[in-house]
């Protein structure tokens, strides 16, 4: 049973934690950045390259000489669009770009250029889903895009910390949800669905490793169905496992200091994953005051509804609708639906394999025994050694009964470490089901003549059965058709 | 509104600019002096007038994603008072 | 016999072209022009060598007659536009050695067309001021002798103190003051609040701000964004409208700049100004206005009824509100634009204890008093629990004030006509020690301008009682400077041509 819930009240009371003087709920929103895909950056022409040698990928304006200016990248606008279309959210026709301003060594124009009060994407929502059986919504307060800052290595020198620009003006889209979350667990699962919608859009690679998804996870707690307690603010969580056990231990420990009867400080916290806890970011001397105001460099950002609509008319199935396509069109259960569309390319591999065959099956192979061959090797659906052709050429073969589900299982694992063509490969090695009645009567009979005690116990309980079947499989070397060997036993046995 | 020596420690300190206590006394006077000039616009009938965001109705141009113009780290690094290895020095920053 | 750098630059042009003089000679002839000049300090870096190869270069366009616009033509820089390899510090201590790796758009299309860079000028640090007193490389002195002085007296304040000279204005003092002693044919200059047309007017030379967006501000040290624009100061109508010509131009790298063709300024120059509807705003008869500048204005108006143009009274309501406003957007804007300068990729450095003490003692150092004050009141009006009250109503206030243009034009007025500045030319050290605002008071007439994104042009109409220039400014529709240029050569023709100070400095 599929369950949506969309208010706190609605939660089920599993999510409730349990404390020494009675049960708490976890209150968490997120702040996702998302590096937009593009060439260049959000207001210069350098690349967007990963890596690179200290500060070769860095224009003028990167660098904040003096008398640069800011130009802004069409695409970079496209696609926080795209995605506001992905997120069923409101496209603001007009947003305003505000500088955000504060010193830091590798902030080189001393503010950083982002969208306060008026943001390119306003209110949408997000359909997680925390289990394949219960979905969640989780609203989405608004999009922004804004410049990513450059980097600071601090270990290379006792005295000295080292800058690198080459990040300093990259796009990035600051996704903000509303406070809708209620667990670690519905927090991962926000933050991988939101991942797979920005991967299907292909407006971010996704990539936490490398920095494209970041999280500031903001934590409370509150006794259920109270005021919102005092909020605190986990920056850069750069893992969706790290964030799960960063709103545990942040929750556990502010239950703990409630519980105690302290309060909490609103404050800024870092997440560390090796010792398991949260700890408070050196306190700042003073209160941040970023004088906002709109970027005099730039215009208000415009365009018309009809360039909003024809990034919408060009936009990939997303997602919830393709699992709901799978499982009309392909009969699938929202289960398999659901991890077949995780990935756009693995439900582009699965409709592959699935076209004019029997789909259930070929769901049951993805899922089954491809996915958790690749989640064993560490691979991923681009770099799978068995082709949706193969695979699809495998199933056929099980399909027109020229093998067996068993015979098959080999047949993959030989496409898998030599590659192949299954069809050759099942002729050349001899692979073939036997279905030449002549040569399984002749197993059966033998079978029958060996072991008259075993007929006269069939006789009486059928379920014997599959003794029989189990042996002539063995003397066929598994190639006899099941059916036919049944058929022939029950015959024989007149059973 | 006027501005004490306590204010106008804390602006120096957002703008990063160092003052000396000696200095405070006077850096309040000079900016009481802009504020009371300023002072008359509070009397303006400000009607339903928009803030402006643009001087000029015009709307703004974008640029093509292409990858262009890379200064290269020698001239990104070349005025820098202090570089190695071409990354740019600073005081050791702890978080 | 005329000497070469008394040509006006149009002359200056049409005798490279007939082949009277070459480029090298102007060029040696404005460079030893120069240097005998070097006390009253207008020029900051000189680059004779840099000069004399770009003449060369000219000498053999114009063999080959491939000749530019501004073929040969010497001219000064700004210091605030940056210049490639070559000293470009916005005369701030904090940007010492600066030398970038870039041209601005602006200087780029002068050297396109042919035109050779004499050297950088000076200018108040970070165009801040109206005096060119903040520069860091010390005031300019203007080349007007003060009421009464010989030139004896004036040659021993020079080597002295300097005390009881004049100021050439601010801040484009080194380009005004450049201009009238002759040691460019024209100069590159900005105009934030007036920085083009007050010293234009107090050194008798001619000034235009193009509207907002006609030139790039590509490559030039922001002061406030939402108000700089570049423009020429030269000696003529024409010769500013020769020089628009080649500044002005679409550039993709500014986002605020205007994409529509650049007119050939100089058809407007002589142009019938018949029937053309001036309006006179009196909002603009100020308190305590000197009775000289009253009258500069009839005269004005009395020369353009004369030439055939209507004038109607006007109302500009929202005048008085003009520069208190600009001294909150320009401030707030400029404490962010100057904020990268942190002694990290550029500049000073002074060391600190830590990463923020550096910041601090870099920026204390690096930056002058005036500069410093101006970041202090824009990072204060932006500041939480301020902004509304001074920002966000400052800029509502721009909104009326450009909206009284646009009712002014909606009714038919083609341009409009008022005095430059509210007094001449005042000496060294004389204002605003004490109370800058005194000194804000110098802007009062051109800074509306800027707030409304409209050009304005300052034109030279007559002298003081004191024998310094006095000069009219006219402000026109958007993208309009084609009028202003008719109407302010009608206004120099009706004047007579101002006669500029002999050099009693070399």
């Amino acid at each position: 049973m599929t369950t949506q819930t969309k208010s706190s009240e609605a939660n089920k009371p599993s999510k409730l934690i349990k404390g020494a003087t009675g049960d708490w709920e976890i209150v968490v929103g997120m702040e996702i950045h998302a590096q937009v895909s593009s060439q260049s950056k959000l207001f210069s022409a350098a690349s967007t390259e990963f890596g690179g040698a200290p500060n070769a990928h860095v224009s003028l304006v990167d660098a904040a000489m003096p008398g640069m200016l800011p130009v802004i990248n069409a695409e970079c606008v496209a696609q926080a669009i795209r995605t506001g279309l992905g997120l069923k959210a409101k496209i603001n026709n007009r947003s305003v770009f505000d500088r955000k301003n504060y010193f830091y060594p590798d902030l080189p124009q001393g503010y950083q250029i982002s969208q306060f009060k008026h943001p390119i994407v306003g209110e949408g929502e997000v359909v997680v889903d925390v289990t394949p059986t219960e979905q969640i919504i989780v609203g989405i307060e608004r999009l922004h895009l804004e410049q990513d800052a450059g980097k600071s290595l601090h270990d290379q020198s006792p005295t000295d910390s080292f800058v690198d620009l080459n990040r300093s003006g990259v796009a990035l889209m600051e996704i903000v949800s509303k406070p809708d979350i209620r667990s670690a667990e519905e927090a991962r699962a926000y933050v991988t669905k939101l991942r797979t919608i920005l991967r299907y859009l292909g407006t971010c690679d996704g990539n936490m490793e490398q920095g494209s998804l970041r999280a500031d996870v903001n934590v409370s707690v509150r006794r259920p169905g109270g005021p919102l307690g005092t909020r605190c603010e986990i920056k850069n969580v750069n893992s969706i496992r790290f964030i799960g056990q960063a709103v545990d231990v942040e929750a556990r420990r502010q239950i703990g200091i409630l519980e105690d009867g302290g309060k909490i400080d609103q404050e800024t916290r870092l997440f560390d994953p090796a010792k398991g806890e949260t700890r408070s970011m050196r306190s700042k001397e003073e209160a941040h005051d970023y004088r906002y105001f709109p970027d005099p460099d730039l215009l208000p950002l415009e365009f018309d509804q009809a360039y909003v609509d024809q990034l919408a008319s060009h936009l990939p199935e997303l997602p919830d609708d393709k699992r709901s396509r799978f499982m009309r069109d392909y009969g699938l259960t929202g289960y398999d639906a659901g991890v077949l569309v995780m990935e756009r390319a693995s439900a582009d591999y699965y409709e592959a394999v699935a076209k004019g065959r029997d789909a259930k099956l070929a769901a049951n192979w993805v899922i089954n025994e491809l996915f958790g061959r690749l989640n064993k090797e560490g691979l991923d659906i681009e770099t799978s050694p068995v082709s949706a052709q193969q695979l699809g050429a495998i199933i056929d073969l099980i399909s027109d009964g020229t093998i067996s589900g068993k015979i098959a299982k080999d047949l993959f694992e030989i496409v898998w470490s030599e590659g192949g063509d299954p069809l050759a490969l099942v002729e050349a090695r001899g692979m073939k089901q036997v279905t030449d009645t002549g040569a399984i009567e002749a197993a059966v009979e033998a079978i029958i003549a060996a072991n008259p005690d075993k007929v006269a116990q069939a006789q009486a309980k059928p379920t014997m059965l599959g003794w029989f079947v189990g042996q002539v499989m063995k003397q066929t070397g598994g190639k006899a058709n099941p059916q036919a060997v049944n058929d022939l036993l029950k015959a024989k046995l007149g059973i | 509104m006027s501005v004490d020596q306590a204010n106008v420690r804390r602006i120096a300190r957002l703008a990063r600019i160092a003052v000396r206590d000696e200095e405070l006394p006077h850096l309040a006077q000079e900016l009481n002096a802009m504020l009371a000039f300023v002072e008359e616009l509070n009397a303006v009938d400000l009607g339903n007038a928009e803030p402006m965001t643009s001087v000029l109705p015009m709307q703004m141009k974008m640029r093509q994603d292409v990858v262009g113009d890379h200064a290269g780290p020698e001239i990104v690094t070349g005025n820098a008072p202090i570089s190695e290895d071409h990354f740019f020095l600073v005081p050791k920053v702890i978080e | 016999m005329t000497q070469p750098v008394d040509l006006t630059l149009a002359q200056a042009r049409d005798a490279l072209h007939a082949g009277k003089i070459s480029a090298v000679e102007l060029t040696k002839a404005h460079l030893a022009a120069m240097e005998k000049a070097s006390a009253l300090n207008c020029y900051v870096a000189t680059t004779p060598d840099q000069a004399l190869a770009m003449a060369q270069r000219s000498d053999a366009r114009f063999a080959s007659k491939d000749a530019g616009p501004l073929e040969g033509i010497p001219l000064g820089i700004k210091d605030l536009y940056a210049t490639k390899g070559v000293h470009t510090q916005a005369c701030s201590h904090i940007l010492d050695g600066f030398k970038p790796d870039y041209e601005s758009t602006v200087t780029s299309h002068l050297w396109r067309d042919g035109a050779i860079m004499l050297g950088k000028l000076n200018m108040d640090e970070f165009a801040m001021g109206s005096s060119n007193e903040t520069s860091y490389y010390g005031p300019v002195v203007s080349p007007w002798l003060p009421n009464g002085w010989t030139q004896d007296q004036a040659r021993k304040a020079l080597s002295g103190d300097k005390k009881g000279l004049l100021v050439p204005g601010g801040s484009s003092g080194g380009s005004a003051a450049a201009v009238a002693a002759r040691l460019c044919l024209g100069a590159t200059a900005t105009d934030t609040g007036g920085s083009i047309r007050q010293p234009a007017a107090f050194t008798g030379t001619v000034g235009i701000k193009p509207t907002y967006g006609r030139c790039s501000r590509w490559g030039i040290v922001a002061f406030a964004s939402s108000l700089d624009q570049a423009g020429p100061i030269a000696r003529t109508v024409q010769d500013c409208a020769i020089m628009l010509r080649s500044m002005a131009g679409h550039d993709p790298r500014d986002a605020t700049s205007f994409d529509a063709p650049v007119p050939d300024y100089e058809k407007s120059v002589g142009a019938s100004i018949r029937g053309k509807k001036i309006g006179i705003p009196r909002e603009y008869r100020i308190e305590g206005m000197p009775a000289e500048i009253d009258r500069l204005w009839n005269q004005g108006i009395d020369w353009l009824r004369a030439a055939g143009a209507e004038i109607v009274d006007i109302s500009l309501p929202h005048t008085r509100t003009a520069l208190p406003a600009y001294y909150i957007v320009a401030p707030a804007e400029a404490s962010s634009n100057l904020a990268r300068y942190d002694g990290v990729r550029y500049g000073l450095r002074v060391p600190g204890k830590d990463i923020t003490d550096m910041y601090e003692q870099t920026r204390a150092k690096g930056f002058g008093k005036e500069v410093r004050r101006r970041i202090m009141i824009g990072t204060y009006v932006l500041s939480a629990g301020y902004y509304d009250a001074y920002y966000v109503r400052a800029q509502k206030i721009r909104t009326l004030i450009k909206r009284d243009f646009e009712l002014a034009y909606a009714n038919g007025v083609d341009a409009i006509l008022t005095p430059a500045t509210p007094s001449a030319a005042f000496g060294i050290g004389e204002k605003g020690s004490a109370d800058p605002v005194e000194m804000y008071l110098n802007d009062v007439f051109t800074v509306t301008v800027n707030m409304a994104g409209l050009p304005g042009l300052a034109v030279p109409a007559g002298l003081s009682s004191g024998g310094l220039p006095l000069s009219l400014q006219l402000i026109g529709r958007p993208f309009d400077e084609e009028t202003l240029f008719s109407i302010a050569e009608v206004i120099e023709r009706s004047a007579g041509q101002i006669q500029l100070p002999k050099p009693w400095w070399e």
